[in-house]
């Protein structure tokens, strides 16, 4: 304890490598046993099994895909550019993980006197007694948001086909015009709470026994918010980039092996990001029932919240067809932007006299 | 410690800037940049500055570049057709000579090296930089603020009107 390195306990970097590595671990799994989840759930809803044959009703059918696909022969067009093909992958993969960085997934513990909050870019202040987290919370995740679709982009261009060519302009087009409408209703929520600070909003997300909940005081802005991440992030009934009917399998189209699997693992992350930022923003974030009296209980209320989230993705899928491009385009512009502007001058109206 | 991170995020910093104007393949150029944005956004975090930092990466990377790399893509521009201006080198080597020499004067000589003024940085740290930023843009500088949002406003109608064929 006593030890301190550059101005910081030692607990510090200890607390700081621990988080990062939980949460790392939290969403990969997380991501693995999505794709099963999404198979067996969808098998049911239309009344099929699933998987079944690897392991107990098909548990390792995750394993078995993720050797599958790291054994196969990775392919690189001969046309393409090499760069970008190749980096594309990654810049889609990194910016789903780290706006993980900014989002709290539970209140503070204390482990051997040290207090730790849980939440990866944030430390406790003994002398302040209070959580100092990046006060741009909010902003990092629109900013990170906006550079996942490069990663699309880069790949559509670089494989050097048609096919992959309009997945990309596609997505792209889809992901800018519906940030606009998402960064819209989040300022909803800011003019509430005030702050851009992630663990504030939490905060003021934790009285009157979960009606404190954005939800309830934004519900147009929640029910939008989540559409629109679900359009950000290619989910159905928005998958248009990589619509099989049409454009066999969009911007992915020429990818192979691992870096196929990456952009599969992108979509998940995904996700799982977009689920938790809705919690955090609308949900009450790890808010529940005797958190005070048990700090360990925040966690497992956010991933609760965060796999229910995820099951409505699931389950949407199963039920939705996909959009026509032209529909997804008016619902974008001339529903979501009007509406979402709409609300922020109710929100400032109400405001303003409450 | 500070020092060393602004001394490794400099160098990546000059090493992209350097790839923008080198690279053959204007992709390439576009994807240096981004890097270098990156970079500045760095430095803006480093002078306790996050709202700017977040916006950085918002606006110039995250908007403006798709735009410059959805262009370059669309237009498909052929690597050997930049060659042809070579000649324009020596200009450019010129003005940006005496760019880089007013920069160096002002960073020198003006107020800006040592600021000035009630905005110190622990008030800064104290109040928060989004807040201060937001007060002073709806307070004072509110008639600023409002005619570049009227000049954006002109040139999104400006646009509209020229993409549209039937108005």
């Amino acid at each position: 304890m006593g030890i301190e390195i550059l101005g910081l306990p030692m607990m510090y970097y200890i607390a700081m490598v621990a988080k990062v590595l939980v949460a790392f671990v939290f969403v990969l799994l997380t991501v693995a046993y999505a794709t099963y989840a999404e198979r067996k759930i969808i098998g049911h809803m239309q009344v099929r099994l699933g998987p079944m044959r690897t392991g107990w009703h098909g548990l390792l059918q995750p394993i078995a895909d993720g050797l599958k696909l790291f054994f196969k022969e990775e392919i690189i067009p001969a046309q393409a550019n090499k760069f970008a093909f190749l980096v594309a992958p990654l810049i889609a993969l990194i910016p789903a993980f780290i706006t993980f960085a900014v989002i709290p997934f539970g209140g503070v513990i204390e482990v051997a006197g040290y207090k730790i909050p849980l939440q990866i870019a944030a430390y406790y202040d003994t002398a302040a007694g209070q959580v100092y987290d990046v006060n741009v919370g909010v902003l990092y995740i629109l900013a990170m948001s906006s550079l996942g679709v490069y990663g699309i982009v880069l790949a559509g261009w670089a494989s050097n086909s048609k096919y992959s060519l309009m997945g990309g302009l596609r997505a792209s087009a889809q992901m800018i015009s519906y940030e606009l409408a998402a960064g819209l209703c989040i300022i909803a929520v800011f003019m509430l709470s005030g702050t851009l600070s992630l663990t504030k909003i939490v905060e003021l997300q934790s009285g009157m026994g979960g009606f404190d909940w954005y939800l309830f005081k934004q519900p147009l802005a929640a029910f939008m918010f989540f559409i629109c991440s679900l359009a950000e992030i290619n989910r159905t009934p928005f998958d248009l980039p990589e619509a099989e009917t049409e454009l066999v399998s969009g911007f992915c189209t020429e990818y192979s092996s691992m870096k196929y699997a990456m952009f599969f693992m992108a979509e998940y992350a995904n996700m799982v990001t977009v689920s938790a930022i809705t919690v955090t923003l609308f949900l009450g974030g790890w808010n529940g029932p005797l958190t005070a009296a048990m700090p360990l209980l925040g966690p497992v209320y956010f991933i609760a919240k965060v796999y229910f989230l995820i099951f409505v993705c699931m389950w949407i899928r199963a039920t939705l067809p996909r959009y026509r491009y032209d529909q997804l385009m008016h619902l974008g512009w001339k529903v979501f932007i009007p509406l979402a502007l709409v609300n922020i001058v109710v929100t400032g109206i109400i405001g303003y006299f409450l | 410690m500070e020092t060393l991170f602004f001394l490794i995020i400099s160098l990546v910093a000059i090493v992209s800037a350097i790839l923008v104007i080198t690279c053959k393949n204007p992709i390439n150029s576009a994807l240096s940049l981004i890097m270098t944005f990156f970079c500045l956004a760095t430095y803006y975090v480093m002078l306790d500055a996050p709202f700017m930092a977040a916006v950085q990466v918002m606006v110039y990377a995250g908007a403006i570049m798709v735009l410059i790399v959805f262009t370059i893509m669309l237009l498909n521009i052929r690597i050997d057709a930049s060659k042809k201006h070579s000649h324009k080198l020596i200009f450019g080597s010129i003005i940006g000579f005496f760019t880089l020499l007013n920069v160096v004067f002002v960073l020198i000589r003006s107020r800006a090296a040592v600021p000035t003024g009630p905005y110190s940085g622990d008030m800064i740290k104290n109040i928060g930089h989004t807040e201060l930023i937001g007060r002073e843009m709806f307070t004072n500088f509110l008639l600023p603020f409002e005619i570049t949002s009227i000049l954006l406003l002109v040139a999104i109608v400006g646009a509209v009107i020229l993409a549209k064929k039937k108005i």
